[in-house]
């Protein structure tokens, strides 16, 4: 599987040898198991598992949770203080399900920042980051689908706000958010296909995954230097490399671990502290809540939704030059999407042939300017949409593009990058020296 | 042998056949089942997804329109009624005589929308008289979903114009239900509404 040279799987017993020459499943577990693995890893490598981990128990707490849950309009909330109530263990599995997708949230922007630092992107890795921004928007579709179960007023009105997104298209909004809808407002028609949808769209994310494992076998793991393994032979390859297990199961289950207790902490004793009270209001549809927030996962991108108001000039300006057919809540939509798509383009956009930010001495002030941007955005976006708030987040928004339209390409020219090791072995005997020869 | 005693297979084979023994011209025989074979296979595909995506829109029982007939009769000028049509919230208000001087004196060039988008009266600008149901301009009945991404605007006198403001994204609109600032492009949409008697609308 690995284009980096490692051990293959060799049938021993007689029902080994008989399956292999039938399915040889065991030699692609073996191989994908024993990938040989960058032995300087550091700790933001641990996402991934964490990551599969939280598909594993999303899908577990939620086939559960579909057991009791009834998806309609006059019994889906009633269905929810059963499961809370009633049903054996239900609060903990709902609980469970519930910041599960925070959990599964702050993995993969964990995951995404890390790749942005350390250039995991860059080729040969792009296929990787593409699957990969594939399923993060899977996962947002997921989460919406799911949060619109409950019922409650947050439930109908985050439904309402952002199946209204598509109905900003020009021409075929209107007719797009009523296929979408099923109806001329937000109802039970909605409510069974986001059901359906929100089952079925973990699979999806599932077979995703697979590829994505499989993409970034295919090329190795990168690291925090960025360096490729050596791949002249296998001797050479395992100078710079340990295989997967059991070196790198051991550190990801250790920081599991850690994470899990912080994890049942949050479920345990708050489980209610990243969700919102009104979404226990049952869903109300002649009355809207005061405040309609998201979930703390999607507030950066429904800052920048809402930045782009009337008043502002870029706005304008496009809204002249397409005959007013793009109008500032199309705009909003297009820069909502857009945030993500430009990070999709960020392999092609990023010019600097130095992979890793820790030997590009100015890229590591934007990139962090950017992690600030991240917090300051998903800041605004819990905010009422007024004042201050407004010109914060048209300034996160514009430095979010800028970051990835104007500094990645510029940089990578301008830059001047630290030296870098030649090897993996050499950055890793330069943090833990080797203190003498192993006795013979 | 008769075409109709030849399995299916058998048929594909004495074409192929054909093909490989005949001349170049024969080629076409090929091509022609390749494009047929193609084409059929994606008239086929369309055929069977079509359904698929067609079920997902309105359903009988949603689409058959409703028409709502509301009694007005208890609404004091300067108070408004929310009622639910399609699923969506219409608002139904009496307004004041201060509320309709103050539309009037608004000039449409100040308006950011200027058509008075009335489904009674299409084509009409945003002009007061052209946004209520009646001459003096007392009954303004329009949807209560806010024209950005669909919340419900706050009424009695909220936002910055005195009519509504929705409370999402701070979209405010006047008097008239005209938006004046805020990130909504259009003006509250009026509804095909109409007097029955002097005390009962009709909605649709």
């Amino acid at each position: 599987m690995a284009g980096i040279p490692h051990d293959e799987y060799e049938p021993k017993s007689k029902f080994e040898k008989w399956l292999d020459a039938r399915l040889p499943i065991a030699g692609v577990m073996y191989a994908t198991l024993t990938v040989p693995t960058p032995k300087n890893l550091n700790w933001m490598w641990i996402w991934g598992s964490l990551l599969t981990l939280c598909l594993v128990l999303q899908i577990i707490t939620g086939v559960v949770l579909a057991m009791h849950y009834t998806p309609h309009v006059d019994l889906a909330f009633a269905s929810i203080e059963h499961i809370m109530r009633d049903v054996n263990g239900g609060w903990a599995i709902r609980y469970l399900h519930m910041n599960g997708a925070s959990l599964f949230f702050i993995a993969v922007y964990a995951h995404i920042f890390r790749s942005l630092y350390y250039g995991s992107y860059k080729s040969p890795r792009e296929v990787t980051w593409i699957i990969g921004m594939l399923i993060y928007l899977l996962m947002m579709a997921t989460g919406f689908l799911g949060y619109v179960l409950p019922w409650g007023q947050m439930s109908f009105w985050g439904a309402t706000v952002i199946t209204g997104l598509f109905g900003a298209i020009p021409g075929i909004g209107e007719s797009l958010q009523t296929w979408l809808l099923g109806g001329p407002a937000v109802d039970n028609a909605t409510l069974n296909r986001f059901f359906s949808l929100h089952y079925l769209l973990p699979f999806m994310i599932s077979g995703l995954v697979i590829l994505h494992i499989w993409a970034f076998h295919t090329t190795g793991n990168n690291n925090p230097t960025g360096v490729e393994v050596r791949r002249g032979s296998k001797a050479e390859a395992e100078k710079d490399t340990v295989p997967f297990f059991p070196y790198y199961v051991i550190k990801d289950i250790f920081a599991l671990a850690v994470i899990l207790v912080l994890f049942f902490g949050l479920v345990g004793f708050m489980p209610n502290y990243l969700g919102h009270p009104d979404n226990y209001i049952p869903a109300n549809p002649l009355v809207t809540p005061a405040h309609i927030v998201p979930e703390w996962y999607y507030l950066p991108f429904y800052a920048i939704l809402r930045a782009f108001t009337a008043d502002v000039w870029a706005v304008q300006l496009v809204s002249f030059v397409t005959g007013g057919i793009v109008d500032a809540k199309f705009f909003g939509v297009a820069a909502m999407f857009g945030s993500i798509f430009v990070m999709v383009l960020a392999p092609w956009l990023d010019t600097s042939s130095v992979r890793s930010g820790r030997y590009r001495p100015s890229f590591k002030w934007w990139f962090w300017l950017l992690g600030i941007d991240f917090m300051v955005l998903m800041w605004c976006g819990a905010m009422p949409a007024e004042g201050i708030y407004g010109i914060i987040s048209l300034i996160g928004a514009s430095y979010w593009f800028a970051y990835f339209l104007i500094i990645l390409p510029l940089l990578g020219v301008m830059e001047k990058p630290l030296s870098v090791p030649s090897t993996i072995e050499e950055d890793f005997d330069a943090h833990y020296p080797p203190k003498s020869k192993p006795a013979e | 042998m008769q075409l109709a005693e030849l399995g299916i297979f058998d048929l594909v084979i004495s074409l192929g056949e054909t093909h490989l023994s005949q001349d170049d011209e024969q080629a076409t025989r090929r091509d022609f089942l390749y494009y047929a074979t193609g084409g059929t296979g994606a008239v086929v595909v369309g055929a069977a997804v079509w359904p698929l995506i067609n079920q997902m829109n309105p359903s009988a029982d949603v689409q058959a329109l409703s028409t709502v007939e509301i009694d007005i009769s208890d609404i004091e000028p300067g108070t408004q009624i929310t009622v639910k049509w399609l699923g969506k919230p219409v608002f139904i208000r009496r307004r004041t005589d201060s509320e309709i001087a103050l539309a009037r004196e608004t000039m449409i060039s100040d308006l950011p929308d200027e058509m008075g988008r009335n489904a009674n009266m299409s084509g009409a600008d945003a002009d007061d008289k052209n946004r209520t149901l009646d001459q003096k301009g007392e009954w303004l009945v329009m949807m209560g979903v806010c024209t950005h991404l669909g919340c419900v605007p706050l009424g009695n006198g909220a936002g910055d114009f005195g009519g509504w403001f929705c409370p999402c994204h701070g979209s405010h609109y006047d008097t008239a239900g005209r938006i004046r600032k805020g990130p909504a492009p259009e003006n509250l949409p009026v509804p095909l509404a109409s007097f029955i008697n002097d005390t009962t609308i009709k909605l649709g």
